[in-house]
């Protein structure tokens, strides 16, 4: 079946091997950029490979696991594949060689110091995700997510001493949350189920009722940090300070997604859908999530600058995913799952349109914008597209995500998803129609720089990513086929 | 039998809260080392006399006598007064060090000029 | 033939070589000896913890001398495993100190400098292998002189102070558990810990057996520092020369940690401890503050060895706090903490060596831009820094995990939260120096500093790949620490 003449538990390792050594290679081949970066990019292509070879068998039903080590009786490293991770797998092995072409381009064109360490950690957290994506259990999973969080650090930072503040906010919250919250959630999952492993159907059954259930639930969910559920939220913008690469990693390929994965995989795989259906108390999660979508669309609404807005865009969108979790409905369940793809094709486009801008013309607020969509029709033409996916208007995959969502709110008559869906639509659409608007008819300020589009291989990639966007509105077969095979028993 | 038959063990007492109450309460170091030995010097006292039993005799075994003295806690003490001196030995050399570096062994004063120092630091 | 004999030459070897090495005079013969002397010894303990892997116990008569009217030495798991990481921790520390030692310490010194050294590590086996109370004190003494002239020996004026305050502190100690000793001795005529075991439970009602359990709690606390107790230890570890800080952080508290628990339970037993005086209502608010205080104190400290001095009086709170647990998986956990931290703390402490050795200082703002310079170095402390924290794959892990067990055991949970607050707060004082270090520039004018030699880099690593190693394989450490707990709480009729 695979079309790489490996077995499946081969794939898992490679998967988690092949971004350390490149890792590895990056910093033996520090001294010569070219050659660095043709390692990055090699690697990158090769872990898509291996990674994308899985597809097939795990569509066809097979589960491939791998226990790495046991610390203690019931306490290992454990991988496991199953649909979601593949998802998630997918997404952030399909975009990571884009955004290595793109951070060529961006790391080049703006002469950062640094570059081989930035590659490196670069890697690192791809090694992260990966491991994220396919844990097979809750330790695992933490394991890795502190790696993300830890790695990410020195991108975050990459600026130096005038970023450090915001690096700490940064890594204060993430690391708060998930030793203080995360934590203790999963020694207390294991106390009461002697397990941490994901298991479709869930874990949890009986063992725990009511408020204690609902607890459980609080403390993952923010517990979780990465998936910035308003108040935990702060560390967003906070690491906005990254070049645009990074912000880009941050909000499409990796942290933002691993949390919110997390959100759909413990969930789906802890709790199980019918253990919370009908829990009295369950609804917080929903209001939280839709609170939080609708003051992130507010706030966005205000920023000026264009990554602060972006950053407020994605608080929002990914509370969707909680959304179509809190939902409770199978339906809306793929919905959140889907969503994670096209958030992450969406809002990866229109942060390298960002970096793009900057690159180009160093502007970096909304408001100089004004007729830019002349000098660089590609890069606002991508925006646009990435612009309409958050919206969710066709053709874009957005469409597609917030349907099923929107259609499991429907179903179980959630009146308050439905409206703060249909708010946050309207407010999407408010703050993202006017840049649009402004870049393509809008004349120019007078005095402005002469400038033409970014360099190659930055308008290369937003291009790539733009067209993912649609592409994938038209053929969404197989992230749907992964997405429906979570468990959750959408036939 | 009573209160006063027990009186070795209220001059163990009284030695130990002097001792211990000298170490708190002064801060020259020599009167401190002092206080530690009268501490000391009241445990050496409270197993000597936990040794003796009344009417026994020093323990050499001879015909006269009958009861004999527990030796063992005399020999055990033996032990404690050498670790006791050498810890004596060990803090008098601490404090002619601690002179020639600070040139002083009041406590308060060495204090001071400790927080000078990390003041400067 | 020398099997028989090998608990006594446990003590024996090292303690009959300082007095040889006091011979050898200066250059490096005091240390080779010293060394060979170190390796030697670890290779016994591993032979005799090889011996009691079964749960088995042995026992050895001084000079063929019966107990109780000889001193008799029995080794069982427990021992044999804090045995394991004395000679272990001195089997890397001693190594290191050639050059560590060279750079720290006057060369005349060296000869006393050794000799004190292979002292205070004869006591500290001595006081683990003995089964008899009075030598408890006498071997305690021993390592605790030797340890003040250790801590003295640091460049700054302030160690002799620091030395000087921790002499009367722990002589005040050694007296409190003498008197214990003496009041248990007045009433069961026994020093041997096997026949006072017997004994003890036929007399618990009596008002003197209960000082007698004060005096060695409090002597004992004294000894391993149990907050508020700990005032000597932060600036002893921060004053003394790195290679005795290290030696001591990992070895003396856990040795003294040793002692308590086999009091309270070989030669009291669990019913009385627990029972009759109610121990873990002492321990347990005392442990918790330590955790949480220390944590904090820890982080506001500018000079890192001090940090580490204090973030090592919360480990020992966690250890208490395993004891005040009442049950298996508690003790299990505080015994896993003392072989666990005596590696972190080691790693941590030989790591901030070697930065010594390069900058001669160990204040915080002085090692920006190290992570660069001295990439080996800065990368143990920092696996170093993981473990304290208690991260997955480390050997801290595993001993935060039992611990937190134990509490859930309980149903205790708000100590449950005071642990992952304490580890937050961890991670607050490692990361500060990880900051420092990797994403500080070097300071203008700061001389450019190059990595550490190898003979600290090696060692160094030693005891940070150990971390990683009991972090991922748990066999030796869970099952030793398993069956020792369970030996000590089984001991109750």
């Amino acid at each position: 079946m695979s079309f790489l003449p490996i077995t499946l538990e081969m794939s898992i390792v490679l998967a988690l091997l092949l971004p350390l050594l490149g890792g590895l290679g990056i910093l033996l081949a520090g001294r010569y950029p070219n050659l660095r970066e043709g390692v990055t990019l090699t690697t990158a292509l090769l872990l898509l490979l291996v990674v994308f070879s899985m597809i097939p068998e795990i569509l066809a039903g097979e589960r491939p696991e791998l226990v790495l080590l046991e610390m203690m009786p019931g306490l290992s490293i454990r991988f496991e594949v199953e649909p979601l991770g593949m998802l998630f797998a997918c997404v952030a092995a399909f975009l990571w060689p884009i955004n290595s072409i793109y951070s060529i381009g961006y790391m080049r064109g703006n002469k950062e110091k640094k570059q081989t360490r930035f590659y490196f950690f670069f890697v690192v957290a791809i090694f992260g995700a990966m491991g994220i994506a396919f844990a097979g259990n809750l330790v695992t999973l933490f394991l890795f997510y502190e790696v993300l969080t830890l790695s990410t650090f020195p991108l975050v930072t990459h600026k130096g001493s005038s970023s450090m503040q915001s690096g700490r906010v940064y890594l204060g919250i993430l690391i708060t949350t998930s030793i203080g919250l995360l934590l203790p959630a999963i020694i207390w999952t294991w106390h009461v189920t002697g397990t941490t492993a994901f298991v479709p159907g869930g874990i949890i059954g009986d063992n725990l009722q009511g408020p204690l259930l609902v607890l459980l639930l609080f403390l993952f969910v923010y517990g979780i940090g990465k998936a910035a559920v308003m108040p935990v939220h702060r560390w967003l913008p906070a690491a906005m300070v990254a070049p645009t690469p990074v912000s880009a990693l941050l909000h499409a390929v990796a942290v933002v997604k691993a949390g919110v994965f997390s959100v759909v995989k413990v969930v789906t795989y802890i709790f199980g859908l019918e253990t919370l259906q009908g829990v009295a108390g369950v609804e917080w999660l929903l209001y939280a999530a839709g609170f939080t979508v609708v003051v992130a669309s507010f706030i966005a609404l205000q920023q000026d600058n264009l990554k602060r807005r972006l950053a407020y865009s994605t608080i929002g969108q990914l509370s969707y995913v909680v959304l179509g979790v809190a939902i409770l409905a199978p339906i809306s369940m793929v919905g959140a799952a889907l969503h994670i793809v096209a958030h992450a094709f969406g809002k990866i486009t229109l942060f390298f349109a960002a970096g793009a801008i900057y690159t180009a013309s160093k502007k970096t607020e909304v408001s100089q914008l004004d007729g830019i969509g002349r000098r660089m029709p590609w890069t606002m033409g991508a925006f646009a597209i990435g612009a309409l996916s958050m919206i969710g208007v066709p053709p874009a995959v957005g469409f597609i995500s917030k349907w099923y969502i929107l259609m499991g709110a429907f179903q179980t008559e959630q009146w308050i998803a439905i409206a703060v869906i249909i708010i946050s639509t309207l407010l999407n659409a408010a703050y993202f129609v006017p840049i649009i608007f402004a870049a393509f008819f809008k004349p120019e300020a007078p005095g402005t720089k002469d400038h033409g589009e970014a360099p190659f291989a930055a308008v290369l990639a937003l291009s790539l990513t733009a067209a993912m966007t649609v592409l994938l509105f038209l053929f969404p077969e197989v992230p749907f086929e992964l997405a429906k095979q979570i468990g959750v028993g959408v036939p | 039998m009573d209160t006063l038959g027990l009186f070795n063990y209220w001059v163990v007492i009284f030695l130990m809260m002097a001792g211990f109450y000298t170490v708190i309460a002064r801060g020259n170091l020599v009167k401190k080392i002092v206080g530690l030995n009268i501490f000391q010097t009241s445990v050496f006292i409270l197993y000597i006399s936990l040794g003796k039993v009344s009417g026994g005799t020093a323990p050499i075994v001879s015909d006269a006598a009958t009861a004999y003295s527990n030796p063992l806690p005399h020999v055990l003490i033996l032990t404690a007064i050498v670790v006791g001196v050498a810890t004596t030995a060990l803090g008098l050399a601490l404090i002619i060090r601690i002179k020639e570096a600070y040139g002083t062994i009041e406590e308060d004063e060495i204090l001071a000029m400790d927080q000078k120092d990390e003041g400067r630091e | 033939m020398m099997e028989m004999h090998l608990p006594v030459l446990q003590v024996i070897v090292p303690l009959l070589s300082a007095a040889i090495c006091f011979l050898l005079g200066r250059g490096k013969l005091p240390w080779m000896f010293a060394t060979l002397v170190s390796w030697v010894t670890f290779a016994i303990s591993i032979l005799i913890a090889i011996q009691v892997s079964d749960g088995s116990t042995l026992q050895y008569e001084l000079g063929g001398w019966e107990p109780p009217w000889g001193i008799s030495y029995n080794v069982d798991q427990l021992n044999a495993l804090v045995l394991v990481i004395v000679s272990g921790i001195a089997a890397v520390v001693f190594p290191y100190a050639l050059r560590s030692v060279e750079r720290e310490i006057a060369p005349e010194q060296h000869g006393l400098f050794y000799t004190a050294m292979l002292l205070c590590f004869a006591g500290l086996l001595g006081i683990t292998i003995t089964g008899d109370a009075f030598n408890v004190f006498v071997l305690l003494e021993i390592s605790s002189l030797s340890t003040y002239t250790l801590i003295s020996l640091g460049k700054d004026r302030r160690a002799l102070t620091s030395s000087f305050q921790y002499l009367i502190m722990g002589t005040i100690g050694a007296t409190f558990i003498l008197i214990g000793i003496g009041l248990i001795y007045a009433l069961t005529g026994t020093l041997n810990m096997a026949d006072l075991a017997e004994r003890i439970p036929q007399i618990e009602s009596s008002r003197t057996l209960q000082a007698a359990f004060a005096f060695i709690v409090v002597g004992f606390g004294l000894k391993l520092a149990m907050f508020p107790l700990h005032l000597w230890l932060p600036n002893a570890y921060a004053f003394a020369p790195s290679v005795v800080s290290a030696f001591l952080a990992a070895t003396a508290t856990k040795v003294a940690v040793y002692a308590l628990l086999r009091f309270l339970f070989d030669v009291y037993d669990v019913n009385f401890t627990y029972e009759a005086m109610q121990v873990q209502y002492l321990l347990i608010p005392l442990a918790t503050v330590a955790i949480l205080f220390a944590s904090i104190v820890a982080i506001f400290q500018n000079d890192v060895k001090r940090m580490l001095a204090y973030s090592s009086v919360a480990q020992i709170g966690y250890m208490l706090l395993g004891i005040g647990l009442v049950n298996a998986t508690g003790i299990t956990a505080t015994l896993l903490h003392l072989f666990n931290h005596a590696l972190m703390k080691g790693a941590l402490f030989l790591a901030l060596g070697a930065v010594c050795y390069r900058i001669g200082r160990t204040s915080i703002q002085q090692m920006a831009g190290l992570g660069q310079q001295m990439p080996w170095t800065m990368a143990a402390f920092v696996v170093g820094g993981l473990s304290i924290i208690g991260v997955p794959l480390t050997a801290g892990f595993v001993s935060k995990w039992y611990l937190i067990l134990g509490t859930l055991e309980n149903g205790w949970w708000p100590l449950t939260a005071a642990i992952l607050i304490a580890s937050l707060l961890a991670v607050i004082y490692i990361w500060r120096v990880v900051e420092v270090a990797y994403f500080r520039e070097r300071p203008e004018g700061a001389p450019d500093v190059k990595e550490a030699p190898l003979s600290l880099l090696l060692p160094t690593w030693v005891l940070a790949a150990a971390n990683i190693y009991f972090g991922v394989q748990t066999d030796f450490t869970v099952s030793f620490a398993k069956g020792a707990a369970a030996s000590l709480l089984g001991g109750a009729p």
